[in-house]
């Protein structure tokens, strides 16, 4: 039977019915989306609610919150902590200045500053992992270039990322090298975008340029300024790859961020309970302060948005 | 072949002549030596399927998880002999060192079926065999069924063979007669000096033959050298830094890392006088002599600045001393070999071993099948080929290690080698106690090296805060 021989009644309660259905049947990719990512998320949450080592079988259990709870003696943990705070923060706030001077830089559009930016993209072109093992080399205390350039400099005992002293100095450098681009492309896409009026206005009034960057410029970037430190930081907190390659997260304990502990707890020790507890808590700290930057983000762009 | 090459090898596999007066022989018949050596290998195969059947395995297939080395390698090489002999297939995935462990765990902790057998070090086993992904081997070594004849299990190095039987209790003995035969030894490395003769030369050294000599000889060879450090042991933020010559050395003073009280718990004991003493020793060493960025090296690195004349010695494992005597390094040709007992009172050298070994899934679908490569491939015909023919060092049997062939090869290109390994492998084993903690705790004392080191703690306080926070990880695991 066609629908056009249905009887109206028959076909308007059909109709209905798809009506209702539609809403679930157009969300259902997201659903199977937000499936595919609860699970796991889940089941992470679910192994650091247990005393879970894969070489004691025997020993298998629920602990409840005793994971989290042994965090809070554990000096380990709390060095984790802060060495991922402050990489996340000095690598942020690094990029951030290199990136905005680099970006101020290449702002008016010629041919040779549009060349220049694409080149400087390179480096984000690079894996991590692969920056930090050339980096590794670069530094190497016999054949290093940027080791001779230390040692040109006056720094003749400079050990990079076998020392404590260095080390996370050395990390940031890798960091820096392969990120900056990234924030350096968000914000000259921004500074190009910015509407020319105000500028024109000030420079009628004689407002000096470093004036016009406080007062104009950076007040009117910030909603790029704080999208591209979001991206970074959220990505530097859970920073592995280059910490990894370069020295595991020694010497000592002095790299030794969440990512890199988690990993070694699963992949050595073998101990999934504390390995999922830990990349819950650095999964609590990433959402916490993603909720704070797009608050600050929102309000920002609020009060950016021209009246109208 | 012709008939007085047919004769020749006849003769051999009768035992009317050994393996170097046979290759000898073929080659004052125009054969080249390496086109014996493969006749020689066809023939001992085809000798081997003369009391065993081979074949009853023939059509199936057994995949294998292979680390990178030298090892794979030589199996590769002989494989199509394997094949011909069983009629079996054999696949194999082979993953660099840096992620192939990580590979292995992750097959094993799913219980994936994918491979049948792969490579593992002893180690490791005390992680997967208390979790039950390995098999113990012993169930088809005794089975006269299911082994050749001329496999030969005692023929393996005694500490070799038992540092890979655990009975799974923490802090059992290894090798003892409740052991499980988590893998079988394949090739393995002991931990002696590897020196660079010219170096040592030239600043007037001679061979050190204990820990004060050799701090001392690190400490001359580098000042008598110019752009160089004395001595290259690892210092990497991993359980491997603490394996090689360190654990040699201290286990060489009589001292241990665990003590077991009667009740069966596991204790530190690396805060002893003896530890102490040994430690600020080892620390002084690598602050004076070691390299420059010594808390980043790996066996890689170790080995490489020594084949490139970075460095005038390692205490490490031999066989990177052997690879960096050949192929084009720097350094190749000038490296020789010494037996290291760090103990002055100590009769002989205690090297702690790594071992590279061949263990089988629980989870594969056929072991029997497994157990035919497994067999094959730790079998003293293709340790024999791979000794001679092949970089297959070192050996894990002894048969193989009385080879004349083998002996003279070695002792020309690498002077002192085949010594240093006669002198060292009677108190060649694992000094460490098995427990299932071993990567924790391990992986700790080197983080507690690298910050001796780096004088960001004093040697005796140092140890000390080790100990507690071992004793403490024992306690929660149930085992101190």
């Amino acid at each position: 039977m066609t629908a056009a021989t249905d009887p109206p009644g028959q076909r308007r309660k059909g109709v209905t019915i798809s009506r209702k259905l539609l809403p679930y049947l157009l969300s259902m990719p997201a659903l199977l989306v937000c499936i595919g990512i609860l699970i796991p998320f889940f089941t992470a949450v679910w192994y650091s609610l247990q005393h879970y080592r894969l070489s004691q079988p025997w020993n298998r259990g629920m602990n409840w919150g005793e994971n989290y709870l042994n965090f809070l003696t554990d000096a380990d943990f709390w060095n984790t902590l802060q060495i991922s705070l402050l990489y996340a923060g000095l690598t942020v706030v690094l990029e951030l200045i290199l990136g905005l001077g680099i970006a101020l830089l290449l702002q008016k559009r010629t041919r040779m500053n549009n060349l220049i930016s694409i080149m400087l993209l390179m480096p984000l072109m690079t894996a991590p992992a692969l920056a930090a093992l050339m980096f590794k080399l670069m530094t190497n205390s016999n054949f290093g270039i940027l080791n001779y350039f230390a040692q040109v400099l006056g720094f003749e005992n400079m050990r990079w990322a076998s020392s404590p002293d260095t080390a996370l100095l050395t990390v940031i450098l890798v960091d820096i090298w392969v990120y900056t681009p990234f924030i350096m492309i968000l914000l000259l896409a921004g500074l190009r975008s910015l509407p020319t009026q105000p500028f024109e206005a000030a420079a009628l009034d004689g407002v000096p340029r470093i004036q016009q960057f406080w007062r104009i410029t950076l007040p009117m970037l910030m909603p790029y300024v704080l999208t591209a430190a979001l991206f970074r930081l959220l990505d530097s907190i859970q920073q592995f790859d280059i910490i990894y390659a370069m020295t595991q997260g020694g010497p000592g304990d002095n790299l030794m961020v969440f990512q890199v502990e988690a990993y070694l707890n699963f992949f050595q020790s073998t101990n999934v309970g504390r390995s999922a507890a830990l990349l819950i808590i650095l999964w609590a700290i990433t959402f916490v302060l993603s909720n704070i930057f797009i608050k600050n983000w929102l309000r920002l762009r609020e009060r950016t948005r021209p009246e109208g | 072949m012709y008939e007085k090459e047919k004769g020749l090898v006849e003769a051999y596999r009768r035992g009317g002549m050994n393996r170097r007066t046979l290759v000898k022989s073929l080659g004052a018949l125009g054969m080249s030596a390496s086109t014996a050596a493969i006749l020689v290998n066809a023939s001992a195969t085809k000798a081997l399927a003369a009391d065993f059947d081979w074949k009853q395995h023939s059509g199936k297939s057994v995949k294998l998880l292979l680390n990178q080395h030298p090892y794979t390698d030589a199996m590769i090489a002989n494989l199509d002999n394997f094949k011909e002999l069983t009629g079996m297939e054999v696949t194999y995935d082979v993953f660099p060192e840096d992620v192939y462990f990580d590979k292995v765990t992750a097959a094993l902790s799913s219980g994936s079926s994918e491979y049948d057998a792969f490579m593992t070090g002893a180690y490791m086993t005390w992680t997967y065999g208390p979790a039950g992904w390995v098999e113990d081997l012993n169930e088809w070594i005794t089975d006269a069924s299911k082994t050749n004849p001329s496999y030969n299990w005692e023929d393996m190095i005694e500490g070799v063979r038992k540092s890979c039987a655990w009975n799974g209790q923490p802090g059992g003995a290894l090798g003892s007669d409740d052991a499980k035969q988590w893998c079988i030894p394949w090739g393995y490395e002991q931990n002696n000096l590897a020196y660079n003769t010219a170096m040592m030369e030239k600043a007037g050294i001679d061979v050190p033959t204990n820990l004060d000599e050799l701090i001392e000889a690190a400490a001359k060879a580098q000042a008598g050298n110019d752009g160089i450090y004395g001595i290259g042991v690892r210092g990497s933020r991993s359980w491997a830094t603490i394996h090689p010559g360190f654990l040699s050395g201290y286990a060489n003073f009589g001292e241990v890392d665990l003590t077991m009280s009667d009740d069966g718990k596991l204790a530190a004991a690396m805060n002893s006088a003896g530890s102490k003493d040994f430690h600020a020793k080892w620390v002084k060493m690598i602050q004076d002599s070691g390299a420059p960025d010594w808390s980043t090296h790996t066996w890689y690195q170790v080995g490489t600045d020594l084949g490139a004349g970075k460095s005038a010695m390692i205490y490490d494992a031999d066989i990177l001393g052997y690879f960096m005597n050949g192929g084009d390094n720097a350094m190749a040709g000038q490296l020789a070999y010494a037996p290291f007992a760090a103990n002055p009172d100590a009769s002989a050298p205690t090297p702690n071993i790594w071992i590279w070994s061949l263990a089988m899934s629980k989870f594969s679908r056929d072991k029997d099948a497994a157990w035919h490569f497994l067999q094959w491939a730790s079998g003293p015909e293709h340790g024999l080929f791979g000794a001679t023919q092949m970089d297959f060092v070192n050996p894990v049997r002894e048969s193989v290690w009385a080879d004349a062939g083998f002996r003279d090869r070695l002792s020309s290109t690498y002077p002192g080698y085949v010594d240093m390994h006669d002198v060292s492998a009677p108190g060649a084993s694992i000094k460490f106690t098995a427990q299932p903690l071993f990567f924790d705790l391990t992986t700790e004392w080197a983080a507690s090296m690298q910050k001796m080191v780096a004088g960001e703690v004093p040697v005796d306080e140092g140890l000390d805060q080790l100990a507690d926070s071992v004793n403490s990880q024992l306690k929660e695991a149930g085992l101190g």
